[in-house]
């Protein structure tokens, strides 16, 4: 037992350091980031060339084949890059979906003359993908998405609306699951197309979140025409080419969301406790630090065994589903309690007033999102029920029946 | 990377498993629950000896196997998971790792061959009453040479053939070690939640003792002892809760309720996946604590607090949902999740229970912070 790299392992981390170096700066505090100092416009420029350089140094497409202008390398060392990538204020969110799932996708399905168009230009920075897959009535059940799609000649014509859409307002392709065939049952009427997110009749509409913030988007499809040949893998197959998209979710490497138990103990010891010492003096706030302190590091030596279990060769399975439901609900669990600490205080964003500048606030807010984005709390617990301990699925009413008609309420 | 049991050590816990799943059946676990007479399972004991298990982790110098304690981490998961009615937690985990690290040459001479052979059992005799015990609240004395007091609950202290003792000395405390066979003690068997594993009453009336370590150490050296033995008795726990979360999905999935299986149901399917969340993170700290132990790293009092109340929340949870998913039948004496219920709370108030070891993983992280 150790937590060293293989040889081959260490030599790939000391590569990507060196290139990281030379590329990135260091992860500064949250106001001096990147993202706060520049303009949307001057950062997306940044992200782009800083794609360009991953892939001019070998650390774009990581895990996929050399044919297709990947580095061929076991996903461990994705992890690895991943790993060491987090260290630094890197650029690099506006690409995570694209090439973490929707490329793949292309690549799994696509012809070779596609793939030669389409693979370089995003692994190099130029094209940015998003996913279009959930919808106001499809959440946690996506394949009950109402979007369709219908034939006219060598084209399709799509109508309908999607939603949650990160960095659609930015990406120049997507990849999008629509309907089309209504007559089939629910998972059987489903198609899936890659499509120029500026074809005409398609409109993006940022989402005001809960938390004041725009991160996320409604896309809306008004007779928007796709060729026959962008569509991956055959008419009716979409969902199965869904689940393809959605296998090739990484593994979440990074840290934390947010404040986590080092940041509440370290600012506890400036709070004011109950009995005239500090918060981090107080009995029932160092109860819930060992609390968090268990939760945070069972989750990254967690991590630590996929690590192992990936150098080993083996493939990531469904037991990363444990990561957000941990990380969400400890961010979540972890604010409430600094906010309550603060007692009346607790109220104030004003970054004036608030203790910490109001991180924990905002995060409170956050948290909230993060249960529910890229599969609700209650869906990953279904995920680990029936794909670890193998329980029986629920019963379904929707199996055998057209998807015209099934009950759909709001 | 390499966070993980070897294979070899692996291919001793599967050995282990099958072992244990022949020897220290359900029957042999419900014979010492139904007869207030017996400790423990003789035969059992006997043939963990035979397996050289007891001396696994003891040097061969001094009639062990001479393996490491990783060996003792993935032994102890499958006696947790067989709920073994042996005192085997007391002898080995407590007993043994006291004299490998503080005893004398004469003394790991004298205790750690017959312990190998199964001729010594041993306990560990530190409370007096509800609380941490300290300097402070102890009754029982060493007096050089001998101890007097009482001590309550001991576990195993009924079939125990010594003793590790808590006691005032001098200034402070000192842990002795009092062969339980000789004059002067007096132990008496008590009731306890687990009837799987025996508990006694001992009193001591000036029972000769030799101390162990230094004196006026007894404190520290206890805890020492505790830090090891936290990581071994989280392998118990995980291997617990891995029965009970075992035993409730296999339920829900052949119990039918309402004309489809429990398991369909997302009330129950959530409560399956929060004891395999819990079941997660405890393992994942206890191979931390596991490589701490066996690394003998700096890192050790951190790693095994922190391994030591993840498994206790997670034993905790798996058995009480154990019980809940399998409703009516889980209530009954006739259904084995109760050994489990029992087995659960033993293991976390024995040894500091879990709210101590949070303040005391606290302080240790203030520690290493201020390091």
């Amino acid at each position: 037992m150790d937590f060293n790299d293989t040889p081959e392992e260490a030599a790939f981390r000391q590569r990507a350091q060196t290139f990281l170096a030379a590329h990135v700066q260091p992860r500064a505090g949250q106001t001096e980031s990147l993202q706060k100092r520049l303009s949307d416009k001057e950062y997306m420029l940044a992200a782009k060339a800083y794609q360009k350089a991953k892939a001019e140094n070998g650390f774009a497409g990581i895990t996929w084949p050399k044919e297709q202008g990947g580095q061929g390398l076991a996903p461990i060392f994705s992890v690895i890059f991943g790993q060491e990538e987090g260290k630094f204020d890197a650029p690099a969110g506006p690409f995570t979906i694209g090439l973490g799932m929707c490329v793949p996708t292309v690549i799994a399905f696509a012809t070779d003359a596609q793939k030669e168009r389409h693979v370089g230009p995003a692994l190099r920075g130029e094209e940015i993908w998003c996913q279009l897959f959930s919808e106001p009535s499809a959440g946690s059940d996506v394949a009950g998405l109402k979007t369709k799609a219908v034939r006219d000649g060598d084209d399709w014509v799509i109508n309908g609306q999607k939603v949650w859409t990160s960095g659609a307002h930015y990406s120049d392709w997507g990849i999008v699951l629509v309907r089309t065939n209504a007559d089939k049952a629910k998972h059987k009427g489903l198609s899936m197309f890659f499509i120029d997110m500026k074809s005409p009749g398609i409109e993006v509409r940022p989402i005001h979140q809960m938390s004041g913030g725009s991160n996320f988007n409604e896309v809306y499809f008004t007779d928007v025409r796709v060729s026959n040949s962008q569509m991956l893998g055959g008419e009716g197959n979409g969902w199965s080419v869904a689940l393809v998209t959605l296998m090739n979710e990484r593994l979440a490497v990074g840290g934390s969301p947010g404040p986590d138990y080092k940041e509440i103990f370290e600012w506890a010891k400036t709070m004011p406790g109950q009995d005239g010492g500090t918060l981090a003096e107080d009995q029932t706030f160092r109860q819930k630090v060992a609390d968090w302190f268990v939760r945070a590091e069972g989750y990254k030596l967690a991590k630590f065994r996929t690590m192992t279990a990936l150098s080993k060769g083996q493939t990531p399975g469904p037991e990363s589903s444990i990561g957000k439901i941990i990380t969400a609900n400890q961010l979540q669990d972890i604010t409430h309690n600094a906010m309550e600490a603060m007692d009346h205080f607790g109220i104030i964003t004003d970054t004036a007033y608030a203790p910490s500048e109001g991180v924990f606030q905002q995060s409170h807010m956050w948290a909230a999102g993060l249960r529910i984005a890229g599969g609700t709390d209650e869906i990953l617990k279904n995920i680990i029920a029936e794909r670890i301990l193998g329980l029986p699925g629920d019963v379904r009413v929707d199996k055998d029946v057209a998807f015209k008609d099934l009950p759909s309420g709001r | 990377m390499n966070f993980d049991f070897s294979d070899d050590q692996k291919y001793l816990k599967e050995q282990a498993r099958k072992f244990l799943s022949e020897q220290s059946s359900m029957a042999v676990v419900r014979a010492v629950l139904n007869d207030e007479q017996k400790s423990h399972d003789a035969g059992l004991w006997k043939a963990i000896a035979e397996m050289g298990w007891l001396g696994a982790a003891i040097p061969e110098e001094f009639g062990g196997l001479g393996l490491g304690e990783l060996e003792l981490c993935v032994l102890a998961e499958e006696m947790g998971r067989s709920l073994a009615p042996v005192p085997w937690a007391s002898t080995v985990y407590f007993f043994a790792e006291a004299i490998k690290i503080a005893g004398t040459d004469a003394q790991k001479s004298a205790i750690l061959p017959k312990l190998a052979e199964g001729g010594v059992i041993g306990c560990v005799a530190a409370s007096e009453g509800p609380g941490e015990p300290r300097a402070a609240n102890l009754k029982t004395i060493f007096d050089g040479t001998s101890v007097t007091g009482m001590k309550v609950p001991v576990t195993d202290g009924d079939c125990a053939t010594h003793a590790l003792v808590l006691a005032k000395h001098q200034d402070g405390t000192s842990l002795v070690i009092v062969d339980l066979t000789g004059a002067g003690v007096e132990s008496k068997a008590i009731k306890t939640f687990d009837p799987t594993r025996s508990h006694a009453t001992l009193t001591f009336t000036k029972a000769p003792a030799q101390l162990l370590g230094e004196a006026g150490d007894g404190e520290a050296l206890l805890q020492r002892i505790y830090d090891r033995a936290a990581v071994l008795l989280s392998f118990e726990q995980i291997g617990g809760s891995q029965a009970c979360l075992d035993m409730a999905t296999d339920y829900a999935k052949g119990r039918y309720a309402f004309s489809r299986q429990i398991g369909s149901f997302q009330a129950i399917k959530h409560k399956l996946a929060d004891m395999y969340v819990a079941l997660e993170i405890a393992r994942s700290n206890a191979f931390y604590g596991a490589w701490a132990l066996s690394s003998d790293a700096p890192e050790l009092p951190l790693a095994a607090a922190a391994a030591r109340i993840a498994a206790c929340d997670a034993y905790y949870l798996a058995s009480k949902e154990n019980i809940q998913t399998h409703g009516g039948m889980g209530f009954t004496w006739e259904v084995d999740c109760h050994l489990y219920y029992r087995r659960s709370k033993l293991l976390a108030v024995q040894a500091g229970a879990p709210s101590l070891w949070k303040e005391k993983l606290v302080r240790r992280l203030e520690m290493r912070n201020a390091a």
